[in-house]
């Protein structure tokens, strides 16, 4: 008696559960479509774009812009952070918090960079 | 004494045990102890066998780590108190140690005047000597010239080096430079390779102590808490009897033991961080005020030949 109660009660934390899952998903997809309709995210940027540093990473992460574009790293982290691509080309001395690093992308193609200080903070900026 | 954990490895017993594990977590209260290969747990009111290491120890010294001068935000807006809260907590042992490892995050951003606050505050630590190895924070800007001016004379490479005290091999390893996208905390050919050599002409018999700012053992690599060559330099050391690998970093105390290898962490004298996967990022982690120096501290090691035990003691500035 008392495990099917249990039975019963659990499958109904579950039935909720799932509920909140697939609702969570449905609106983090209608997000994504309305930040891309804005311009913003991976679509391409007409003005100036900016990239926040928070919590340890580059966001948005993927980045893409229209040649010409000038993109402003901002860090909001209590530690320091550096934006270098993977040639090295492009590489910002360490930032500190509010320090910010600009850099105007002429040339199309996708710039693959990274923090060299907390080298797991990946992300890119694509140029069309 | 806001001491809280305590560890006497006997060798012999690890490695009949092969593996055995143990993790503390700062604040936590834990007293680890492994004695013929059996781990232990203890309440921190059990200090007696702390004062017994620590009188018979043939070799004595403290390890500090991530300092972190010039940083000012809310986790601690005064870290050159903690320092100095630090540097009484060593002066304030029964007996001087012998010399204080310092394992990087000397600075917070590599500016002068940072280093010169930290060389000034350490000028009153009651020892011989201060050995450093950088943390990242040490070599910002200019793949750490300034640091290796400062403190890294008569070193090899980036900043690595080795020396002999009372019979205990001592190697500072520089695992902050040349990190490559997507990777962890790196040692590079040349270091591995100085490693392997600085090792050869030893007796197995020889205790190691291994010490470098980044862990050197898988802590959590999601956060970057690992260096991606560690196991190849720690390879190098199999053969030996006794190997003790310090490391900082993460701000808080962590430890395990495998085979012939203890590895630990030591706290921070700036501020905490948190535990592996408990908040959306490692960085500085903001407690009430009156917990603060609960979570910061030093770390003192003992050594006592014959026996060969090694006692790692975590005191915290509470």
């Amino acid at each position: 008696m008392k495990k099917t109660m249990l039975k019963v009660v659990v499958c109904a934390v579950m039935v909720v559960a799932m509920a909140g899952w697939a609702a969570g998903i449905g609106t983090h997809l209608f997000a994504a479509a309305m930040t891309s309709a804005n311009g913003l995210g991976s679509g391409p940027a007409n003005g100036p774009a900016e990239v926040k540093i928070d919590n340890y990473s580059f966001m948005p992460g993927d980045l893409t812009v229209a040649a010409g574009t000038t993109v402003t790293w901002v860090n909001h982290d209590d530690v320091p952070h550096t934006v270098r691509t993977l040639d090295g080309t492009i590489k910002s001395k360490a930032l500190d918090t509010d320090d910010k690093f600009s850099m105007t992308f002429d040339k199309p193609g996708t710039y693959e960079y990274f923090c060299s200080i907390h080298p797991k903070m990946t992300a890119k900026v694509v140029v069309k | 004494m806001g001491d809280f954990i305590k560890d006497n490895f006997n060798k012999d017993g690890v490695d009949r045990r092969g593996f055995l594990k143990c993790m503390a977590w700062a604040g936590t209260g834990t007293l680890c102890v492994i004695q013929g290969g059996v781990l232990k747990s203890f309440a921190l009111s059990d200090m007696a066998n702390r004062a017994l290491a620590t009188a018979k120890a043939d070799l004595s010294f403290v390890q500090i780590s991530d300092s972190h001068i010039g940083f000012d935000k809310a986790a601690n807006p005064d870290v050159t108190a903690t320092l100095d809260a630090a540097i009484a907590k060593v002066n304030a042992l029964e007996a001087a140690p012998s010399f204080v490892l310092h394992t990087g995050d000397l600075s917070h951003l590599s500016k002068p005047a940072e280093f010169d606050t930290l060389d000034q505050r350490l000028k009153s630590l009651r020892t011989d000597k201060i050995f450093y190895v950088p943390g990242e924070h040490d070599v910002l800007n200019d793949d750490g010239v300034q640091y290796r001016e400062r403190y890294g004379k008569g070193s090899k490479g980036d900043g690595w080096y080795s020396f002999d005290q009372k019979g205990v091999h001592f190697i500072g390893l520089v695992n902050v430079m040349n990190l490559k996208a997507g990777g962890l905390g790196n040692l590079g050919k040349e270091q591995l390779e100085f490693v392997e050599d600085d090792v050869k002409h030893l007796k197995s018999s020889t205790p190691i102590v291994v010490f470098a700012h980044i862990p050197l053992w898988s802590v959590y690599p999601e956060w970057g808490w690992g260096t991606d060559d560690g196991a190849q330099a720690l390879g190098y050391l199999k053969r030996f009897g006794s190997v003790s690998v310090l490391n900082g970093h993460i701000h808080q105390v962590m430890q395990k033991v495998e085979g012939n290898v203890t590895f630990h962490t030591a706290m921070s004298t700036a501020f905490p961080q948190p535990q592996p996967g408990t908040a959306p990022s490692p960085g500085p982690m903001k407690v009430p005020a009156d917990k603060l120096r609960g979570l910061l501290g030093v770390t003192d090691v003992n050594f006592v030949r014959g026996k060969e035990t090694l006692a790692v003691v975590d005191s915290t500035l509470a």
